[in-house]
């Protein structure tokens, strides 16, 4: 009884930060007016940089997720600028609110604003790099999109929680970041190559990679949740 | 706050790192010598292969620098007496870890110019390397963080379970993604020895006198961490009684 007491409580923490960070983002507008056109730029800046449909069509997997990385800096460290600025994570703390709660609602908003990025910036592939994609190959990207998104979003709130309210920030972000976010970059970029079939790959060789995409999720999520008060908790 | 009392030595010196010293002294006296002199070059490989009796030995001691930081961070962690001299040893070997793995890609990148024509190549262990250094360039980053002692350490302690976490999965990645390195050639998939006996001898010499650098340096940076805490602390608290002096005066 008190434990199913204890994950209703949890469930309302994560479901209200959840709640709380889109209800920021709808008033605040920072991801569609200031992080899209960013990610939208970068996959121009690509195309004015290798200037060779054949070559934009081959790598489009791979700079879809760079954009997808390089806005999920910004997204993060808006996210917890807002946090720490008027001191609301300390409220939590003080509060009493179980933390991992607070993660998983921050993970799991931040993963959906990753998502609608990645619907736009796969539509610019589209547009711009003539890229194709068939139905079963459509199944293979929705479903790379959502646990890459999902991986992404776990350890941008856990490496943004740890780099929350610190000086230098904005560079020790990255350099924390980028390294654990190689295997999302890899394996994402191979299964959005299968889903578009660059380069002559089969949709089945993306399947394998989605499951790595999947550990890795997993493995983030559970580590995160444990993590994050220790890292926060100050 | 601080819970040590003061050192009980003046230099970070003692017996036993002056014992260790003298011994990694005469050991790596003996891999230079052995290595540039004694030892023949070999068949296929030339004279590249004398970069083997550097490269090998700095892996092995990157990877037990990083494995120290990690044990020492559970030990952090988990135990029941938080302990600050865990921190400090995860601390000093993840320093001595990184330097040990700069060495390890310079030197292996010289040998793969040497051997492959490149210093580069995209090969799963070289870029789990890369990215395991980096990762520890960050953790570095994250020690130097503004905040307390205690702050610090659990930062940097969950910091280094979570490289644990995330090595296999890089590596697991990258091999996926394409495979070229040298095979183990000291060992055959029988245990069976390929190797020159004095190659093999100085070799091991190698590991050996990297090993006996690695502790020493451990032993004398967790010193100079503590007395560095030590120094920071004790120059807060002078500040403390000072404006506590200014107050009974006024």
């Amino acid at each position: 009884m008190k434990k199913t007491a204890i994950k209703t409580a949890k469930r309302r923490v994560a479901s209200a930060v959840f709640i709380k960070d889109l209800r920021i983002e709808a008033r605040s507008r920072v991801v569609t007016n200031q992080v899209l056109p960013f990610a939208g730029l970068i996959m121009v800046m690509f195309a004015f940089a290798l200037d060779n449909d054949d070559v934009l069509q081959r790598v489009a997997g791979g700079l879809i997720w760079l954009a997808t990385i390089f806005s999920l800096f910004i997204i993060v460290q808006r996210s917890f600028a807002i946090d720490t600025s008027d001191s609301a994570l300390d409220s939590l703390r003080v509060a009493g609110i179980d933390l991992s709660a607070v993660f998983l609602g921050k993970a799991i908003a931040l993963s959906l604003q990753l998502i609608a990025l990645d619907v736009v910036l796969i539509a610019a592939a589209f547009l711009l790099y003539q890229v194709q994609v068939s139905v079963i190959g459509l199944v293979l990207l929705v479903t790379c999109v959502v646990c890459a998104t999902t991986g992404l979003g776990f350890v941008g709130t856990l490496y943004g929680g740890l780099t929350a309210g610190t000086n230098g920030r904005e560079t020790l972000l990255p350099l924390l970041l980028l390294p654990v976010v190689a295997p999302v970059l890899i394996a994402a970029t191979r299964a959005t190559e299968a889903a578009f079939g660059s380069g002559g790959a089969a949709i089945s060789e993306g399947w394998a990679w989605v499951g790595l995409l999947a550990i890795f999720a997993a493995v983030f999520g559970v580590g995160g949740s444990l993590a994050f008060g220790p890292l926060i908790d100050e | 706050m601080m819970s040590q009392s003061a050192p009980k030595f003046s230099s970070t010196g003692t017996q036993a790192t002056r014992i260790v010293g003298v011994l990694t002294i005469v050991v790596m006296t003996w891999v230079v010598i052995s290595g540039l002199v004694f030892t023949p070059a070999d068949v296929v490989q030339g004279e590249s292969v004398r970069i083997m009796y550097v490269h090998v030995p700095s892996a092995w001691i990157a990877y037990l620098a990083f494995i120290v930081t990690a044990i020492a961070s559970a030990f952090y962690i988990f135990a029941k007496r938080h302990s600050l001299g865990f921190d400090r040893v995860a601390g000093a070997s993840a320093e001595v870890g990184v330097m040990f793995m700069v060495i390890t890609l310079v030197t292996g990148s010289l040998w793969g110019r040497l051997t492959w024509g490149e210093f580069w190549q995209w090969d799963p262990r070289l870029t789990t390397t890369a990215f395991l250094l980096v990762t520890y360039i960050g953790y570095l980053a994250v020690r130097r963080l503004d905040g307390s002692i205690e702050q610090r350490a659990r930062r940097s302690a969950v910091i280094a379970l979570l490289a644990v976490l995330e090595i296999p999965l890089v590596h697991f990645s990258v091999v996926f993604w394409r495979s070229l390195h040298q095979r183990a050639t000291i060992l055959d998939p029988n245990g069976d020895v390929k190797m020159d006996g004095l190659m093999l001898f100085t070799l091991f010499s190698g590991v050996v006198g990297f090993t006996l650098v690695f502790v020493w340096l451990i032993l004398h940076r967790q010193r100079t961490m503590l007395l560095s805490d030590l120094a920071n602390q004790s120059g807060l608290d002078a500040a403390i009684l000072a404006r506590q002096n200014e107050s009974v005066s006024n």
